[in-house]
Parts: C-alpha cells; sequence; structure tokens
C-alpha cells in the first residue's frame, strides 16, 4: 500500500480517526508521517479535522511555508493551535480559510454588524474613485488648472484615509 | 471598586428575575474585537499584549456604563479570587488562567463584564437573568459602538470581525442561556432534546461552558455559528428553541406529576433530607440535589420566598466561594464539610416539603385531558 501523501513509498503508519461520526483513515510513508507530526497526535488530528486531507496536501505544496506579513504567523503554527496570529492572517491565508469558515459556518460571507468606521471607509474609497475618474479625465481634456485642484484634494483625502 | 465590594452583591444575573426565569436561569451574549493589524493575544509578544492592554483598558473605563467599575489587572487578582469571577461567570477559564497583560473591568450590577487580551483583544458580555437575550444584546451592542469610535477593531468587508480563531469570524457573536431541566433529566427525554438542538446547529454544554459537564440539571444552549447570519436572527433562531425547550420541559414536569408522582417525591424529600441532615458534601451532589429543591420551588413543594435563598447556593457552595468565606487555605475534605454545614444552616428557613398541592395536581390530571406529550 502505497503513502497517501507522496505515493511513492510504502505506507507504514495507517491511522484511523472518528472524526464526528464519520471514520477516516490515513496511509502514512514514515518520512511523511514524521513530516506531518503524526506523532504529535494532537497537532495531527486538528490539521486533519480543520482542513481535511485533501487540504493539508495543498498546503504541503508550498503555502506552508508562507508567513503573515504582519506577524509572522505560518500556516503550521494555526495547524498546531487552531488559532490564527492577527488579522491580517485572514487575508494571508484566504485560501486554506476559505474551505474551512465554509464548512463551519452557515454562510460564507458576513451579513451582520458594520462598523461606522468601516462605513467611512466605504465612502473614502468611492470618493476617491470619483475624484480619480475626474483628474484622468480633466487630464484628457487638457485642462490642467482642474486636474491640479482634483491633484491636492486626493493628496489631502489620502491624508484623511491613512490617519 | 474593592473585589470586596464587587462580592458583596450577588449581581443582577443571578436574582432569578426575568420572563421565565423559573427554567432560564440567565442569559449572556459576548462580542469577540480585535485591533487590526495587532497581533491576537495568542501570538503577541509579552510588549505587544501590554500595548493593547494599554490603549484598551483606559477607553473601557471612560465608558458611561463603567463608571463604578471593577477594574483589575489580572496579575493582581489572588488565584481564589479568579476563580471566584470564574464561578459567577464573570471572566472565562481561560481568562482566569492568564497573568501580565490582561485585564478585566465589569460593572457594579455585574451586567456587563469585558475581559481584555483573553483569546482575543476584547472579550465583552453582558448578562441578564431569565430570558432576555436581545436585552443583553442591546446593551452590548451600545457598548461596541461607542468603543469602535476610539479602537479600530479589526473587520474586512466579507468576513466582517476578525478573530483569533474562525469559529467566532463574522459577528464574533455567541449568545448562550443558562436553562435548568430536571423535568427532561427526570424522564430521559434529555438526550433527545440535545440532540435536536445540536442538529439545527446550535450547542449544548456543561454548567461551566465548553467541555463542562452537566451538573444540577442546568445547560447551557448557544449558537455555534456566526458568519453568514445577522446578530439578531441569531437571536431570534435561539430564543425559539429556547422557548420551545421551556415547553417541553414544563410537558416533562406535568408527566412527572401525573405519571410518576411518587419518584417525583421521592426524589424532593430525599434532596431535603440529605441536604438538610449531611455534614459533607461535594460540589456536584450539592448541586444535583438543590436543582431538586429548586423543582420543588417551581411545583409549590416549598414557598416561593425561599428562591432567592437556593438560588445563591448555587454560587455559594462552589469551591472558590468556599474558600473565600472561610479566608483560608481549605482541603478538599474540609471543604466539603463547610458545604454541607453552610446549606444546614442556610436550609433551617426551608420547612419540610408539602406535597399536598402536587397531590391535588396528580388526582386532578388522572381524571381530566392528559397535557402536552
Amino acid at each position: 500500500m502505497l503513502c497517501d501523501v507522496c505515493k511513492c513509498n510504502d505506507a507504514t503508519v495507517f491511522l484511523t480517526q472518528i472524526i464526528e461520526g464519520k471514520m477516516q483513515k490515513v496511509n502514512l510513508c514514515d518520512a511523511c508521517s514524521k513530516e506531518k507530526g503524526v506523532q504529535d497526535p494532537t497537532g495531527f488530528a486538528l490539521a486533519d479535522l480543520l482542513l481535511g486531507i485533501g487540504a493539508a496536501e495543498e498546503i504541503e505544496k508550498g503555502v506552508a511555508t508562507q508567513r503573515c506579513p504582519v506577524c509572522g504567523f505560518t500556516q503550521a503554527d494555526f495547524k498546531k493551535t487552531g488559532r490564527l496570529g492577527c488579522s491580517a492572517c485572514y487575508a494571508t491565508f484566504t485560501e486554506a480559510l476559505t474551505a474551512l469558515l465554509k464548512a463551519m459556518h452557515k454562510g460564507t460571507s458576513h451579513v451582520g454588524k458594520v462598523p461606522q468606521r468601516a462605513h467611512r471607509a466605504v465612502e473614502l474609497s468611492d470618493r476617491m474613485r470619483d475624484l480619480n475618474e475626474s483628474l484622468q479625465k480633466a487630464v484628457a481634456e487638457e485642462n490642467y488648472e482642474t486636474a491640479a485642484s482634483l491633484r491636492d484634494q486626493i493628496k489631502q483625502l489620502e491624508g484623511e484615509s491613512t490617519r | 471598586m474593592k473585589f470586596s465590594n464587587l462580592m458583596s452583591n450577588s449581581g443582577e444575573w443571578l436574582r432569578g428575575e426575568g420572563p421565565h426565569h423559573q427554567i432560564v436561569v440567565s442569559s449572556r451574549v459576548r462580542l469577540a474585537r480585535n485591533l487590526r493589524n495587532r497581533a491576537f493575544p495568542g501570538h503577541a509578544k509579552k510588549a505587544e499584549r501590554t500595548a493593547v492592554l494599554d490603549m484598551v483598558k483606559p477607553c473601557v473605563e471612560r465608558l458611561s456604563e463603567m463608571q463604578d467599575s471593577f477594574s483589575e489587572f489580572l496579575q493582581d487578582l489572588s488565584a481564589v479570587e479568579k476563580q471566584v469571577l470564574v464561578e459567577r461567570h464573570l471572566i472565562s477559564r481561560e481568562h482566569a488562567a492568564k497573568g501580565a497583560g490582561s485585564a478585566v473591568i465589569m460593572n457594579r450590577r455585574q451586567t456587563l463584564s469585558i475581559m481584555i487580551n483573553e483569546e482575543d483583544h476584547l472579550r465583552m458580555q453582558s448578562m441578564r437573568s431569565g430570558l432576555q437575550l436581545k436585552q443583553a444584546f442591546k446593551l452590548l451592542d451600545k457598548i461596541d459602538s461607542a468603543l469602535e469610535g476610539e479602537l479600530e477593531f479589526a473587520y474586512d468587508g466579507r468576513l466582517g470581525y476578525l478573530t483569533a480563531c474562525p469559529t467566532n469570524v463574522g459577528t464574533g457573536m455567541r449568545a448562550s442561556a443558562m436553562l435548568h431541566l430536571p423535568g427532561l433529566v427526570l424522564s430521559e427525554l434529555i438526550n433527545q432534546v440535545v440532540q435536536a438542538v445540536s442538529k439545527i446547529g446550535l450547542a449544548v454544554r456543561g454548567f461551566y461552558g465548553e467541555g463542562t459537564e452537566a451538573m444540577g440539571n442546568l445547560f447551557q444552549i448557544s449558537n455555534q455559528t456566526t458568519l453568514g447570519e445577522k446578530e439578531d436572527e441569531i437571536i431570534t433562531r435561539l430564543t425559539k428553541v429556547i422557548e420551545t425547550i421551556i415547553q417541553k420541559e414544563h410537558d416533562a414536569r406535568q408527566v412527572l406529576i401525573q405519571k410518576r408522582s411518587n419518584t417525583l417525591w421521592d426524589q424532593i424529600g430525599r434532596a431535603y433530607g440529605v441536604l438538610t441532615y449531611a455534614h459533607a458534601m461535594s460540589s456536584k451532589e450539592a448541586l444535583n440535589l438543590l436543582s431538586i429543591i429548586k423543582l420543588g420551588i417551581d411545583l409549590g413543594a416549598f414557598p416561593e420566598d425561599k428562591r432567592l435563598a437556593i438560588d445563591e447556593l448555587f454560587i455559594d457552595t462552589q469551591p472558590a466561594h468556599l474558600q473565600r468565606s472561610s479566608q483560608q487555605k481549605l482541603s478538599a475534605d474540609e471543604r466539603d464539610h463547610l458545604r454541607a454545614q453552610i446549606i444546614r444552616t442556610r436550609l433551617k428557613v426551608l420547612p419540610k416539603p408539602d406535597i399536598s398541592k402536587l397531590a391535588k395536581e396528580a388526582s386532578n390530571g388522572s381524571s381530566s385531558e392528559p397535557t402536552g406529550q
């Protein structure tokens, strides 16, 4: 029997877990079992439960080394703790999280409360888009006086949004 | 406010008021919030946690609801004090394990408690007695909006409020109610109810939340999912399910009175006997027997005006509460003795069970239409 992960070596570790009433079997070779941390059953069970066998394989192909640019968290850290490092991790690990959230929740998009600040951010980005469009139009029409004034407004708005 | 001042007040949510208070002990709603682009507490270094705490704590203390508040760093609370707060459900067990870099702030009425640097930067909860999830949420929503003016919360247009654990992402809201269901337990219908509730995406847990066993016939029921549903929809759905369970509990009690009155009276009599004469009692035994006395009050076997005394015993006989009242370190055996002593003393005011009212209902019931089931 071949290893489910690398599909080249003979499987030597046979793992059976009951997850939410369903039996899941995984056959691993010695190298893959060590790499996947089967020796640490809690870590493995969590990865399996959260991401599924297929997902874990996908991650192995390269995403595992990905680090959150804000907090330095890795996919491996997530597998271990079941928690994320910071709010930016949601963007960093979006691929892995999408399937997970879908399985976990009623829907995939938030429909509840929106903070006022987010309202403002949307307003700002809308205004920014309008100004940019006007600016391009002014430049195209060689209306440089208007363009200069628009450019100043955009600069001011940028200042506001970073505050 | 000092810890002793906080303790002199039993907390509004424990008062046994509010709609359906006989069965719904309390309602609570919590919101998880985090600051944008700051490492979550579990991943943050000590300096980062302290920086978040220094930024958040003053904002929380400035809230108008927190004018007369109890505000403390976790490292300044003793192990017993932390445990007392856990037993009153004012902080989580997870938060009690925290030290430097975390804090808790709660109002005098103990209807609002805000943990800083628990699993998320902010865990805010609002508690009410009886079935009042909507009211609890309303207060919390107001607090959240006030804080949002000063702090930039991690929020994503698609995923909503971003939390350390993906199970909380979206609304960041967990609404729950603590139900007292001795009728369903005695008639062995509780497993059916638990299973049915689990199937519709709600969770049932024991007295102290996740991973705790059901004691004193108390069950916590809460929403499991937080993404893809509005806050008020979650609360409405949960409230409807709870109302159904309340009805099932009433039905179960009626059937017990009519079909198994001997068992019921035996249970009530034994609970009364053991509680008033025992000299050593574990916390679990105390809760289970007090639950039967509480049921006895609901059914008219004990006078209604003794309800508060019984409800208070549920909390006052918990290990850390005993430890604190004795002012010294107690072994488990000593605690069991002290627990039995406190119960004996307080139950002196409780008359023997009067089953005449129950007997009347039982005989009325046998000649009339069977109810419910």
